[in-house]
């Protein structure tokens, strides 16, 4: 493998409270090469998304990032200025939003803003920006790339629109792309042109790319390798087929058996018992310890992220045997 | 799959929404201006039965109408032709009569009133119908609330102090609460995370067992009809493409839509997979397609799926599917 794109180093990032700080993510650890694919996955609160809007520095007061390090192309983003960061946000680094009105303006037509993106960044023409939007749409399967850029967003369809989105983050061909649960609220039949695209994208540009979402289904057909968060930790991670089909943390187990698709058509899912912890009130040592099975009195120390010689990495006292398991 | 006498019966239901025009546009159509009326076939004569006991899965993708039927067959929006019929009554809302159909809905905190104890929010319709008396009515909700695997001490709680998979239950507690024959949810899980609606399908399919209930269960997720389901119902635009029992089905879907939607669905076992999509997204139901609503998008479409519009019929004992490739 290259040498990592993006290297993120015991990343803590906090927001004050009334109950003090909570920390949405809890000293994560990960990095990307160029062209690879990896899947953040977790449940609503692991922190997967504020993860990803540390990495672009969109984390607004009251929430800071405490600690740790993100490095990116040799470059540290923590700490750095604005001047820095947006200079990289929308040209080296792009990020895409689950709803694709929080990057598009409801009032500007779409030329106006694809163009903004490119003069941003870049001393073009207008024309030379604009055969580049025409061109950017094109690549992500909108038809009379010309005529839609004189639209508004109101004028598209959901999944046009994010195709927009992706368009956008496309322009300046970045060599980071963020995904936020980009085709969580679109149909399947949409959601499958998007993925086909942003995979053919990804492979022909050699983009690395951080795909946030709560879809392991999604991750198994496009990661290259997964990260699974638990209230702010990562818990697991690994190539792809390896953390699928052998799960070593007892929460990877438990959010595969309760996919209906891993279960016998009428019988009961198998579940995970009980809810997730609320940030404020975690267990002490292993955050998953209060719904485990087998939990024992030494999961209430701190567990580090152990590596493992075969690539992988697991937080937990007692993983689960690879290969073990339904 | 279908006895001698349904449960519910689905028959030729076709609800149209119209927009009428202003002062303005009429005085425009009446000066020779092209503006007219819109109307949107959301459901278009639909018929299927649900037989006693059965599930069954409403699938289709966003605007295909399978909420709007939904709402029809729980008497929410009278049909615009054709009838519903619950155990051979025509099922409609009446002042002071009990509603025999119930309906669970994707958001349950958008059907909850928030100043409303959740307690008092499930008490109201059976106190209303009678089927409890006010004095009554904390023991029945405490019942419920313990039926859905909530503590009854929830009662005295609001609605914005419940996470999403309790609001969930309560939601379930609250249609349950008059003693519904049939209920139709409506994406009653799509909002959860996958460990929580593991619990509340757990939820559904313990409540059928120890009720007797029949369910429409309305999904956009395959993978959920397939788990929950006897029997499913695919729609495209407003009309029904093909209907089956789940097993054959899945296996082996015969309508070009339902091969396509089945393709399309992101699974777990496939692996670093080259997505091949089919092509465009659902026409506006304004504007649909003359003939086959989906032979735009079809890769097998000819000359006669662009004019003629094809029939539901069965294509094996208990499969029905709307295309004209089984005539070949």
């Amino acid at each position: 493998m290259s040498a990592p794109l993006l290297a993120v180093t015991d990343l803590v990032t906090e927001f004050a409270t009334r109950d003090g700080a909570l920390r949405a993510v809890d000293g994560a650890s990960f990095s990307v090469a160029p062209g690879e694919v990896l899947g953040l996955v977790g449940e609503s609160g692991s922190g997967k998304s504020v993860t990803g809007f540390s990495i672009l520095g969109l984390i607004d007061p009251p929430g800071r990032i405490a600690s740790g390090s993100i490095r990116f192309d040799g470059r540290e983003l923590v700490g750095a200025d604005d001047e820095t960061l947006r200079a990289l946000r929308g040209n080296r680094i792009a990020m895409i939003f689950q709803d694709p009105m929080m990057t598009l303006n409801p009032v500007l037509r779409v030329d106006t803003q694809m163009i903004e993106t490119v003069l941003a960044h870049e001393r073009v023409s207008r024309r030379a920006a604009r055969d580049r939007c025409v061109d950017a749409l094109t690549r992500v399967g909108i038809a009379s790339a010309g005529e839609r850029l004189e639209q508004y967003p109101h004028q598209f369809s959901g999944g046009m629109r994010q195709r927009v989105a992706i368009a956008i983050a496309l322009l300046n061909r970045p060599a980071l792309i963020v995904a936020d649960e980009p085709t969580t609220a679109l149909d399947v039949t949409v959601q499958g042109q998007i993925l086909f695209e942003m995979q053919a994208l990804v492979r022909e540009a050699g983009t690395a790319l951080i795909w946030i979402t709560h879809d392991l289904a999604v991750i198994a057909g496009l990661a290259d390798r997964i990260a699974v968060m638990y209230a702010g930790r990562i818990v697991e991670q690994g190539p792809v087929a390896a953390v699928l089909d052998s799960p070593l943390h007892p929460y990877t187990r438990g959010l595969l058996d309760s996919v209906p698709a891993n279960n016998a058509p009428g019988r009961p899912l198998r579940q995970i018992p009980g809810m997730t912890p609320s940030l404020a009130r975690l267990p002490s040592g292993c955050a998953f310890r209060s719904r485990c099975g087998q939990a024992g009195p030494d999961c209430a120390a701190p567990v580090p992220l152990a590596a493992r010689t075969d690539g992988r990495e697991v937080r937990c006292v007692r993983p689960l045997a690879a290969g073990a398991g339904a | 799959m279908t006895a001698a006498a349904p449960l519910l019966s689905v028959r030729a239901v076709s609800r149209r929404f119209v927009r009428r025009l202003d002062v303005i546009e009429k005085f425009a159509a009446r000066l020779g201006s092209s503006v007219r009326e819109q109307v949107v076939h959301a459901v278009d004569r639909v018929s299927f039965d649900v037989a006693d006991g059965e599930v069954v899965g409403l699938v289709g993708e966003s605007g295909c109408g399978k909420s709007t039927l939904g709402r029809v067959i729980a008497g929410l929006h009278p049909p615009t032709e054709g009838e519903v019929l619950l155990a051979g009554e025509r099922v409609a809302l009446e002042p002071g009569r009990r509603p025999p159909i119930q309906m669970i809905f994707q958001d349950p905190f958008a059907s909850l009133n928030p100043r409303m104890r959740v307690g008092d929010a499930i008490a109201e319709a059976p106190v209303a119908h009678g089927l409890v008396s006010r004095a009554d009515a904390q023991e029945h909700v405490a019942a419920l609330l313990r039926q859905v695997g909530l503590d009854p001490a929830y009662a005295r709680r609001y609605p914005h102090q419940f996470s999403g998979g309790q609001r969930a239950r309560i939601g379930i507690a609250r249609a349950l609460a008059v003693q519904p024959r049939f209920l139709v949810c409506d994406e009653a899980v799509a909002a959860l995370d996958v460990s929580i609606q593991a619990q509340v399908l757990n939820l559904f399919m313990g409540l059928r067992e120890t009720l007797g209930l029949t369910y429409l269960f309305i999904s956009h997720d395959l993978g959920v009809v397939r788990h929950l389901a006897d029997r499913v119902v695919i729609m495209y635009l407003g009309r029904v493409v093909e209907v089956g029992p789940i097993g054959p089905l899945y296996d082996a879907p015969n309508h070009p839509y339902t091969q396509a939607l089945l393709a399309e669905v992101p699974r777990l076992d496939r692996r670093g997979r080259r997505y091949q999509p089919i092509r465009g997204e659902i026409p506006s139901p304004l504007d649909p397609p003359p003939g086959c609503h989906f032979h735009p998008r079809c890769p097998h479409a000819t000359a006669r799926c662009r004019t003629e519009a094809p029939a539901l019929r069965e294509v094996a004992p208990g499969r029905m599917s709307a295309c004209h490739l089984n005539d070949a």
